[in-house]
């Protein structure tokens, strides 16, 4: 049996499962809605537009968000891996800041920017930068030592060197850095939307929980979920193979 | 060297090396090492000394062999050379300039070739040219020509993990070769290749080496690859790196790997090695 044959019957059986239980009874519908109920929920939000707002407000925070971390986590990244002192001592603090889980970052962002649009970007930034910083660093680091050797050899050097042989020598684990620090956005964004009421995927999430109203919750979670896993594999998993194929690596499925 | 002549040579110290007459030979490229030192700082605390006072002319044109037991700082050398790294004392000078940083009349061949996986094997060849802001239509030409030359035509656009041990090593020399270098500086170029693959390169080095009139300075391990490429052989003591003895060979070319001239010269190098090898293993073993 394929994959795709395989996927098809377990979503199918899951799907069978919820069915089943929803209309068992067992629990109220608005703690177990039908999928039924999930669908209309669905198809009421894109319809009347509220679900498409809340598409387009929240990829737009993140991708603002995750483009400044990048930036901001290039250059940071550049000066730890260039700098010993830099690398001993902001590269450290770096790390183990990465380990604070981002919502964290939401008390001390409210109090200095209120709830607005700026405490969420200040959110996304401090739960992405972290790890895009260290990756940048860090895939920096694994490039064998021959390769600038090489390209200095060749007579690349100062910015030349960095572009046409640090880069992309550093590319493969740099994408998976920065499909890490994706990933760290997006939750970031999510959490914080639920706090601060102003629109977006997240906060359509906590009205539903506020109009007890548990399939637009479902529906809204699905929404979340299909989003994130899209633009993994439709943007990054796509690189990602792209940059194997060329190198001869294992290639991720 | 031939086979009439006692095998119990001299080692010869002062070499002008013959050149073909039909070779291009390009008159930049005198390479000295004079008084040249150079230690390293390690952990356990003292330096450690990897050259010590090397003295060493190399002429325009000339096939240098430098052979010696790992640890006698051949690599070092080559660096130097290079201008990647710069010796504690002395100098390095090509033609009587002191060496001050790499250049494209240098160019190193390592034996992990140290090409670029993003790039194919055109765009490896074509690295250094770009870099030295060569039009693009010329680059192109020329990538054509040197791929030609090591007969990889056919391979210009595949990726380096495409290709085999021996053909990602021709890459690198057509690579190497395409920023028009008067000084090809090998580094155990050919030592993780098949002994097939080897003598064959050794046949495509030796040919490119004759058309091209480069300098060539090979380090390497292998006595008989030094005995079969080099018109010298420079061998070095272990730790610190010293000159030991230098072999002129004038045997004819193009040489194979299994004459008997080059297997009785070779076992004469290897007796005189002996002790360093010796060394160098003692030293292994007692770390």
């Amino acid at each position: 049996m394929n994959k795709l044959a395989k996927n098809i019957l377990f979503y199918a059986l899951l799907l069978g499962a919820w069915y089943g239980i929803a209309r068992s009874h067992i629990w109220p519908p608005y703690l177990i809605p039908a999928p039924g109920d999930v669908y209309t929920a669905l198809h009421d939000g894109f319809k009347d537009g509220s679900i498409w707002i809340g598409i387009r407000i929240s990829m737009q925070r993140v991708i603002i968000g995750y483009v400044v971390s990048v930036i901001l986590g290039f250059f940071l990244g550049l000066g730890i891996s260039t700098s010993k002192f830099l690398e001993d001592t902001l590269g450290r603090l770096l790390t183990s800041l990465q380990s604070l889980p981002s919502i964290c970052w939401l008390p001390l962002a409210i109090l200095w920017f209120g709830l607005t649009d700026k405490a969420i970007y200040f959110v996304i930034i401090m739960g992405s930068l972290f790890s895009i910083t260290m990756s940048m660093e860090s895939s920096r680091a694994a490039i064998p030592r021959i390769i600038p050797m090489a390209g200095r050899n060749l007579g690349a050097k100062g910015l030349k060197l960095f572009w046409y042989v640090l880069l992309p020598a550093s590319l493969p684990h740099l994408i998976s850095g920065l499909k890490q620090g994706w990933a760290f956005a997006w939750r970031a964004l999510i959490s914080a939307e639920m706090i601060i009421i102003s629109l977006g995927l997240g906060q359509l999430l906590m009205t539903g929980r506020d109009l007890n109203d548990m399939s637009q919750v479902v529906a809204i979670l699905l929404v979340i979920l299909v989003l994130g896993w899209a633009i993994d594999a439709l943007v990054f998993r796509t690189v990602e193979r792209k940059v194997a194929r060329r190198w001869g690596l294992n290639v991720p499925a | 060297m031939s086979l009439s002549q006692p095998l119990a040579a001299e080692p010869l110290r002062i070499v002008t090396p013959k050149t073909a007459p039909r070779r291009r030979i390009p008159t930049s490229a005198n390479i000295a090492l004079v008084g040249v030192e150079q230690s390293f700082a390690t952990r356990q605390g003292p330096r450690l000394l990897a050259l010590d006072n090397i003295n060493l002319d190399i002429a325009a044109g000339e096939f240098v062999c430098i052979v010696g037991p790992s640890g006698c700082g051949k690599t070092s050398l080559l660096s130097l050379i290079a201008g990647l790294a710069f010796p504690s004392r002395g100098e390095v000078q090509l033609n009587t300039q002191r060496i001050t940083g790499p250049g494209t009349d240098r160019i190193l061949i390592f034996q992990e070739h140290g090409l670029f996986p993003w790039l194919t094997a055109g765009q490896n060849v074509e690295f250094g040219m770009k870099m030295n802001g060569m039009k693009k239509a010329e680059r192109r030409q020329r990538v054509k020509h040197y791929l030609q030359l090591v007969k990889l035509e056919q391979f210009e656009d595949s990726y380096i993990h495409q290709l085999s041990g021996g053909m990602r090593q021709r890459v690198a020399i057509a690579r190497a070769l395409a920023t028009d270098p008067a000084i090809l500086l090998m580094d155990e170029p050919f030592a993780a290749l098949d002994a097939q693959t080897r003598d064959m390169l050794h046949d495509e080095l030796e040919r490119i080496w004759l058309e091209t009139g480069c300098t060539i300075v090979f380090v390497t391990h292998n006595i008989r690859e030094s005995v079969r490429l080099g018109d010298r052989v420079i061998l070095m003591t272990y730790r610190p790196g010293r000159i030991k003895a230098e072999f002129k060979i004038d045997m004819p070319r193009p040489r194979q790997i299994e004459d008997a001239n080059v297997a009785q010269l070779s076992a004469h190098i290897l007796s005189e090695m002996r002790s360093e090898i010796d060394k160098s293993v003692q030293a292994e073993y007692a770390r």
